[in-house]
């Protein structure tokens, strides 16, 4: 226990100060996306500095305003609802103009306009319409139009990856038939590969919007009014040629010349920075030139693992003395909320404590009463909460473990309930316990994955930067998996060791280490 | 003469509708030695148990070293200060189970010197000279750090007698104490409890030792079917039985 409350103190600080980012002032654009596997759109380059063409016209708009841009990242699926809590002032990500997010958010006047790209594997037969691709396997990408546009299709068998890399790796290996993506993916991450085609016409017409919250509609105006002086002064057309994105779609859309005003370095050097296969030797640089960012991601790991824990032994063990020994309303309240948390995923209830509670308000019609918790916050107490749970089980089992006769000789001797459960039952139950507790801490360890989808660059979320930065999956995964392994280590280790030292007085000479012989639970 | 030191009237408890107790009364002299014995299933643990309130009686009165508890229809109305009292009536009693019941995460020692310490707050170098004395008295004084994993079930006995005198109890009881014990271990436990009777601690036994009530008891209580049938000298119930069924019940042990 002692070294769980010291842990416990380190942690907390580590969080204060994790936490302490400095406050918005009022000139600033605050814009939100997700870098990962995000190539042209906005992404770490392999300087690992952010860029992309998304990137570059941010920062041309943010000067047209007279405003300092400033990125917040967040993962692909909480996007829209980081604009409801707060987390930034617009989104820029290839987020689709439709009908129904229209209905969610406001969206400024298109700054792209392009198709969707069928891309299939070389010496695959042409096709000319969605129709063809009845009763094939087709990948594409969550929360796309590539994906309703697919879905439309009769026959067609739809496979939702969550990385266009991984999609187009399985086209090249021929475990689906293609992938249907917006054409910007396609020309950065199929284009390049040799045994990749692009196939068929350009199917359907998509516009990338900016997106904001339903209210902000001065901030609206401004961008719009921005975007249309980038357009007309040729910063648009620059930006979009230098990316290899000038095509006559959007020439079109914006009423200007088809020819491209720059030349596309920015696509040549994508193309070549990705064309070098890598040898075991950069690879080791590379991750050698992330340490910083690794460094920084195991340092939250732990820190969310702790203070989870901490969280969970705290709940836990109060929830396991309501059920063992409260009266009936606190019993059944610890027992509602152990089967509730654990029959729900713990992914979903990092998404209600994070998402979910900024619009608790709303739904009783009192939008500003939500509760806001910062990212740290959220996925500690959402891991807490739910190894709580589990923890309360653990030590219910080994509270009820212990011989009634123990409380009965601690009673018949004078002393109090509390005083029994304190000095007699609690203490040998500690012993019982303490094995399941640790794998518990090192399962909790691994399960803090789970918080690089509210927002914090854990070891996964490092994963995810890294890897689709340098698209070496299987390195980077091994590195990753190497250093979860070498942080739980430890714990491992020093769980083993205080097993041993507990188990030692209750021991017979040369008896076998055992974890108990209790007198009591002989014959009755 | 004097009020009895221990006194119990009118006692009823049944489990789950069953009856096991069926007015059960009795009163104890201070420094008497009693053994109660009958058949199993007889009640006469329940009855021991109710002494203390490790059972909580259904009716009756118990009265123990000035501390009375009148137990009418508590089943229904548990008084408020029911567990006060019972806790006020433990401090005066000591009682010693079958399985002996030691914390097995403490050494002996620490089992005799937790009650005083956190029960009456005594300082930890009174506890521990106390608790040495006591272990001293039951022949432990050697093995005071001994876990009680690492001990036999005799000494494991006789430092669960030693834990309950810790309190200092004006009255000892004595749940079946020999009976999770092999035979040839059972002698140094009573050897402890009848040095106890010789410096005039007031013992309830309930027990099979037929040897041990007859030697040693200044009065044996034979009970069946939740009733106290016979109380009688100790040789007299043995020689010659007042009632017919302590005579078949005895009979067995002839």
């Amino acid at each position: 226990m002692m070294s769980f409350a010291g842990g416990c103190r380190v942690a907390v600080l580590l969080a204060v100060f994790l936490s302490s980012t400095a406050r918005a002032d009022e000139k600033v654009l605050r814009w939100g996306a997700d870098t990962d596997s995000n190539a042209p759109y906005g992404f770490y380059g392999a300087d690992n500095k952010l860029t992309g063409f998304e990137y570059d016209i941010i920062q041309a708009l943010a000067e047209e305003m007279g405003r300092k841009p400033v990125f917040v990242q967040n993962a692909w699926d909480g996007l829209i609802a980081g604009l409801g809590r707060g987390m930034y002032d617009l989104v820029i990500c290839g987020i689709e103009i439709t009908p129904e997010k229209a209905g969610e958010v406001l969206f400024s006047n298109p700054y792209y306009v392009t198709f969707e790209q069928l891309v299939d594997r070389k010496g695959s037969g042409p096709i000319a319409s969605l129709d063809q691709l009845s009763g094939k396997e087709i990948g594409t990408l969550d929360q796309t139009a590539a994906l309703t546009m697919l879905e439309k299709t009769p026959g067609v068998i739809v496979r939702p990856y969550g990385q266009e890399v991984n999609a187009y790796q399985d086209v090249a290996n021929g475990r689906i038939f293609g992938v249907l993506l917006d054409y910007p993916i396609a020309k950065y991450y199929a284009a390049p590969n040799p045994n990749l085609q692009f196939s068929g016409p350009p199917f359907g017409q998509i516009t990338y919007g900016m997106a904001f919250a339903k209210a902000n509609t001065a901030l609206q105006q401004e961008v719009n009014k921005a975007l249309q002086s980038l357009i007309a002064k040729g910063t648009m057309r620059d930006i979009l040629s230098r990316w290899g994105l000038w095509t006559p779609t959007i020439a079109g859309a914006f009423g200007q010349p088809e020819a491209p005003s720059l030349p596309d370095t920015e696509y040549k050097s994508f193309v070549a920075s990705h064309a070098e296969s890598a040898t075991l030797w950069t690879r080791l640089q590379r991750y050698a030139s992330n340490w910083r960012l690794l460094l920084d991601a195991t340092l939250l790991t732990l820190n969310v693992s702790i203070v989870g824990m901490c969280i969970a032994i705290g709940v836990g063990f109060t929830l396991a003395i309501m059920r063992v020994f409260g009266p009936w309303p606190l019993r059944w309240a610890a027992t509602l909320f152990i089967e509730v948390v654990r029959g729900t995923p713990l992914l979903i209830q990092l998404y209600i404590i994070f998402y979910g509670l900024p619009n608790l308000g709303s739904v009783f019609g009192h939008p500003d009463l939500g509760i806001k918790l910062p990212p740290f916050w959220a996925g500690v107490i959402g891991l807490g909460l739910n190894y709580a749970a589990y923890e309360a089980e653990n030590y219910r089992a080994g509270l009820m473990a212990i011989p009634k006769g123990q409380m009965e000789a601690a009673r018949a001797l004078g002393l109090t309930h509390s005083q029994g459960l304190r000095f007699v039952v609690i203490p040998q139950s500690f012993r019982l316990v303490l094995p399941p507790v640790t794998n518990d801490f090192i399962s909790l360890l691994k399960d803090s994955s789970l918080v690089s989808m509210v927002t914090l660059i854990d070891l996964t979320g490092a994963y995810n930067r890294i890897a689709t930065q340098t698209f070496d999956y299987f390195g980077t995964g091994l590195l990753i998996a190497a250093i979860y392994l070498l942080i739980g280590l430890p714990f491992v280790r020093l769980a083993r060791w205080t097993e041993q030292r507990l188990a030692v007085d209750t021991r017979r000479p040369g008896q076998r280490p055992g974890m108990f012989s209790l007198p009591g639970t002989q014959k009755k | 003469m004097e009020t009895p030191l221990l006194s119990v009237h009118g006692l009823h408890k049944s489990f789950d509708e069953t009856p096991i107790l069926k007015g059960v009364s009795l009163d104890v002299e201070k420094g008497d030695l009693v053994s109660i014995i009958g058949p199993s299933g007889c009640g006469k643990s329940t009855f021991l148990r109710c002494m203390n309130f490790l059972e909580v009686p259904d009716a009756g009165r118990i009265s123990i070293a000035g501390v009375t508890i009148d137990c009418h229809g508590l089943e229904e109305a548990p008084p408020k200060d029911l567990e006060a009292k019972a806790h006020e009536l433990r401090q005066r009693v000591g009682m010693v189970f079958q399985q002996f019941n030691l914390f097995p995460h403490m050494t002996i020692l620490e089992n005799t010197m937790l009650a005083p310490m956190r029960g009456r707050n005594m300082g930890e170098k009174d506890a521990r000279a106390h608790g040495l004395e006591l272990l001293d008295k039951v022949g432990l004084a050697a093995f005071s750090d001994r876990y009680p994993s690492q001990m036999s079930g005799g000494q494991q006995q006789r430092a669960a007698i030693a834990r309950a005198l810790a309190m200092n109890p004006q009255v000892m009881l004595y749940d079946e104490p020999t009976s999770a014990l092999d035979p040839e271990l059972v002698a140094e436990v009573l050897a402890v409890m009848k040095q106890l009777d010789k410096e005039g601690m007031t013992q309830i036994v309930v027990t099979h030792e037929m040897r041990f009530a007859r030697d040693a008891s200044d009065y044996i209580v034979f009970m069946e079917a939740g009733q106290i049938v016979e109380v009688s000298d100790e040789d007299e119930i043995f020689e010659s039985p007042k009632d017919e069924r302590t005579a078949r019940f005895l009979g067995r042990f002839q």
